[in-house]
């Protein structure tokens, strides 16, 4: 394990997707063995596993001849390897001086759509692995729509077995023209190509001998110095809080606090979503009572018994306002002026999670932020498919198929574009009978408010 | 970068310094139990007075500053724990003006509702009391401190885990978890556990220990006890830990890396004396915390799996 300075460490998570046989466990393995992540009884139960089950590849991960797979570092549950099977996204944790990384590993094969998006959903940046001998494949094209879907920022293509192919720019060279013309059928925005070989470790920490050409840094220093997700500054970021409750502590102050100054404390609750907040700045309350809105100020910025000047995305932290109003979970708070309005009628396209299929007519329950409220699916648009990222007509949605849907809510929700708002633009389907989780929802087609967002 | 192909309307305008790792970790795990406590109608947390416990709790009281922490705590107690470690307990809990519920697994062995297993480890018989509080207590979430770096079930387990009327765990039919959307809708007789430092790393939580300055029971730092050498850990000698015919009783220095039941919890040597001392000495480790010091994580290769399936925590 390697020292992290944790003043100045930031956390980056990333998510892997990869086809059958890839050698994404290879991979993954290679990165938390080489970047020191494995302790020593792991390894120990790696390599009795490997000699046990006759590893002859020429992984030699421990040098003197020891030789491990790697793949083993990530061997799943029981369940899975009874039914040959690998059942969705396993975190993993490694960090370097620079970064605490999360990593969803995410299979493959089985449900690789619902994986993926799960995946990705809170993804910084997606490693898409590719053979080298294979190409961009079709799962490949649908793993950059997910990630070019849920807006993932960076996409780093892993162009793995570059050792099978005698480490040839020319094979290189072809597979990464395929990629970067796929990313801009996409519109991908960023997109980085690593040669690689998993297997023996050439570019994936350190930088490969064998592939003098790649002029490039190795997947972990990409994965080290692209900025995540709250250190963009996106020129859309302006501050949305969902309020996740109100805090009036009279009655039920913590212990050890003066009650004087907290008899008539009232806070909101809530975790920044996007953008920054200083005390002073006007907010308008989306309130959850129809159409609402009203402006006010920031009166104060509470953690923990702290005072902040000012507070950024992802903070958790209690705002406190100027005028006394009655806000409760549920409202979102923005920076005023950077918002239409709130919308009973939401545009969306649900990636479907679930075995029991959509059908026009469908009750659902959608999760935004902090509120749920009920919906009617009145029509299903239209099935997106991955492969050619062109639209087709639906009549139902099954388990992993994307499509566009337009629903009617019970109430409006301040729903917004997810092209420019990641987080206000995401929602749950919910099925209100067994509470299961069916698709996740990405809004579109929304109009966007007028008015300049600060930015950070 | 030679190889980036940045399209021209979504070029990010810039960068900024984002929040620390602990930082964003912190403030992940508030919004998670900030989530919980709104959305369910009796939470608890499972309190032990091991360090992830503590660090849980510690939390908790930042969330609702400057109200209290609103929800009691839930400790099974296993008859086999460290007088040091319930009496930090009880002060903890009298401190942060809390309600303590204990599930008894002695109470269950007199009752004949559960038996002393062979080896005579405890850590799997608290299942049990553990269902028995949440149903008699009526508890719909609890928050444990698990995370998903100690163990390959738990690495695949959702943040918000639903519960069966029997507690157990399907790993096969989890709810994908997405964005920060928690979903924690249940029915009768479900209930849900929620692991708010799900993402958190060993060295995490004791460089966030450190730099918040919590309180953790004295038997985490190195300290001189009466030990004896067992499947190649340090074990105490207490009551229901007695050496058996050629293990030699000696002094060391030693501390704990976690806190569990005393007749399956191994101490390390180690001279670690401060959080800061301990944070040298994680990272420098070469041993996982569960493979140094929990017999009964040795059982099998899937044995927190089948405990998980069971019920466990």
């Amino acid at each position: 394990m390697t020292i992290t300075d944790f003043q100045t460490a930031t956390l980056f998570r990333f998510a892997t997707a990869g086809s059958v046989d890839d050698g994404k466990s290879t991979l993954v393995g290679r990165l938390l063995h080489d970047s020191k992540s494995i302790l020593a009884d792991q390894l120990e139960a790696v390599t009795r596993t490997s000699v046990e089950r006759g590893f002859g590849g020429s992984a030699s991960g421990e040098g003197q001849g020891q030789q491990i797979d790697l793949a083993l570092l990530t061997d799943g549950l029981r369940a899975e390897r009874e039914q040959g099977i690998t059942i969705d996204v396993a975190y993993r944790y490694f960090a370097t001086e620079k970064r605490s990384f999360i990593l969803a590993d995410c299979p493959g094969h089985v449900q690789y759509t619902k994986n993926t998006v799960t995946g990705a959903s809170t993804a910084d940046a997606v490693v898409v692995l590719i053979d080298a001998r294979k190409g961009v494949l079709e799962q490949t094209r649908r793993h950059l729509a997910v990630a070019r879907l849920l807006r993932v920022p960076h996409i780093v293509a892993a162009v793995n077995k570059i050792d099978l192919v005698g480490f040839s720019e020319a094979v290189f060279r072809d597979v990464e023209e395929q990629l970067l013309r796929a990313a801009a059928e996409l519109g991908l925005p960023d997109v980085r190509v690593v040669p690689v070989s998993a297997l023996e470790g050439d570019n994936v920490v350190e930088l490969s001998a064998r592939t003098p050409w790649y002029t490039g840094p190795a997947l972990l220093e990409v994965l080290e110095t692209l900025p995540a997700v709250d250190e963009l500054e996106n020129e859309f970021e302006a501050f949305r809080f969902p309020v996740q409750s109100v805090i009036r502590p009279q009655g039920a102050l913590a212990p050890g606090l003066d009650p004087e100054p907290f008899r008539d404390y009232r806070g909101y609750a809530g975790q920044l979503a996007s953008g920054v907040v200083r005390v002073g700045d006007s907010v308008t309350v989306l309130g959850s009572a129809a159409g609402t809105q009203i402006t006010t100020s920031v009166a104060g910025i509470d953690f923990a018994g702290t005072s902040l000047p000012q507070a950024s995305a992802p903070q958790s932290v209690v705002l406190r306002l100027s005028d006394d109003i009655d806000i409760s979970r549920g409202d979102l708070l923005v920076e005023a002026g950077t918002f239409a309005e709130a919308s009973q009628d939401l545009h969306a396209s649900l990636c479907w999670l679930s075995p029991k299929p959509l059908r026009e007519g469908a009750k659902v329950l959608i999760k935004h932020g902090s509120r749920t409220v009920q919906g009617l699916v009145r029509s299903i648009k239209g099935w997106l498919d991955l492969a050619s990222f062109s639209e087709g007509p639906a009549a139902d949605l099954g388990l992993n198929d994307i499509g566009t849907v337009q629903i009617r809510l019970a109430s409006a929700l301040p729903v917004e574009d997810y092209e420019r708002h990641r987080r206000t633009g995401a929602f749950l389907v919910i099925d209100p009978v067994d509470g299961n989780t069916l698709a996740a929802g990405i809004a579109s087609g929304v109009p966007d408010g007028e008015g300049e967002p600060r930015g950070g | 970068m030679n190889t980036a192909y940045l399209t021209e309307d979504r070029l990010p305008t810039g960068t900024r310094t984002g929040l620390s790792s602990l930082d964003a970790l912190e403030s992940e795990a508030i919004h998670i139990i900030r989530e919980v406590v709104a959305e369910f109608e009796r939470p608890a947390l499972l309190f032990s007075g091991g360090k992830d416990s503590v660090l849980m709790l510690h939390l908790a009281t930042k969330a609702f500053w400057p109200g209290k922490v609103p929800f009691p705590v839930l400790h099974v107690d296993t008859g086999h724990n460290f007088p040091e470690v319930l009496e930090f307990r009880d002060r903890t809990v009298e401190r942060l003006g809390l309600r303590l519920v204990v599930g008894s697994v002695q109470e269950f062995i007199d009752r004949g509702d559960l038996s002393e297993r062979a080896d005579g480890t405890r850590n799997p018989l608290q299942t049990v009391p553990l269902l028995d509080a949440i149903s008699r207590h009526r508890f719909d979430a609890v928050f444990g401190g698990g995370r998903r770096d100690e163990d390959k079930a738990r690495a695949k387990e959702r943040i918000l885990s639903l519960r069966d009327e029997f507690g157990q765990w399907d790993p096969r039919n989890q709810r994908p978890e997405l964005w920060n959307l928690y979903n924690g809708r249940h029915t009768v007789g479900q209930h849900v556990r929620a692991f708010p430092i799900s993402n958190w790393t060993e060295l995490d939580v004791w460089r966030y220990i450190e730099r918040e300055g919590i309180e953790l029971p004295g038997l985490y730092y190195a300290h001189e006890r009466e030990v004896f050498r067992r499947d190649g850990m340090w074990r105490a000698v207490g009551e229901v830990s007695q050496p058996r015919d050629g293990e030699e009783v000696l002094t060391r220095t030693v501390r704990y890396r976690t806190v569990g039941d005393m007749s399956c919890t191994g101490a390390v040597e180690s001279v670690a004396a401060t959080a800061h001392d301990v944070v040298i000495e994680v990272a420098a480790s070469t041993l996982t915390e569960r493979g140094a010091t929990r017999a009964d994580d040795r059982i099998s290769e899937a044995a927190m799996e089948d405990r998980k399936k069971d019920g466990y925590f």
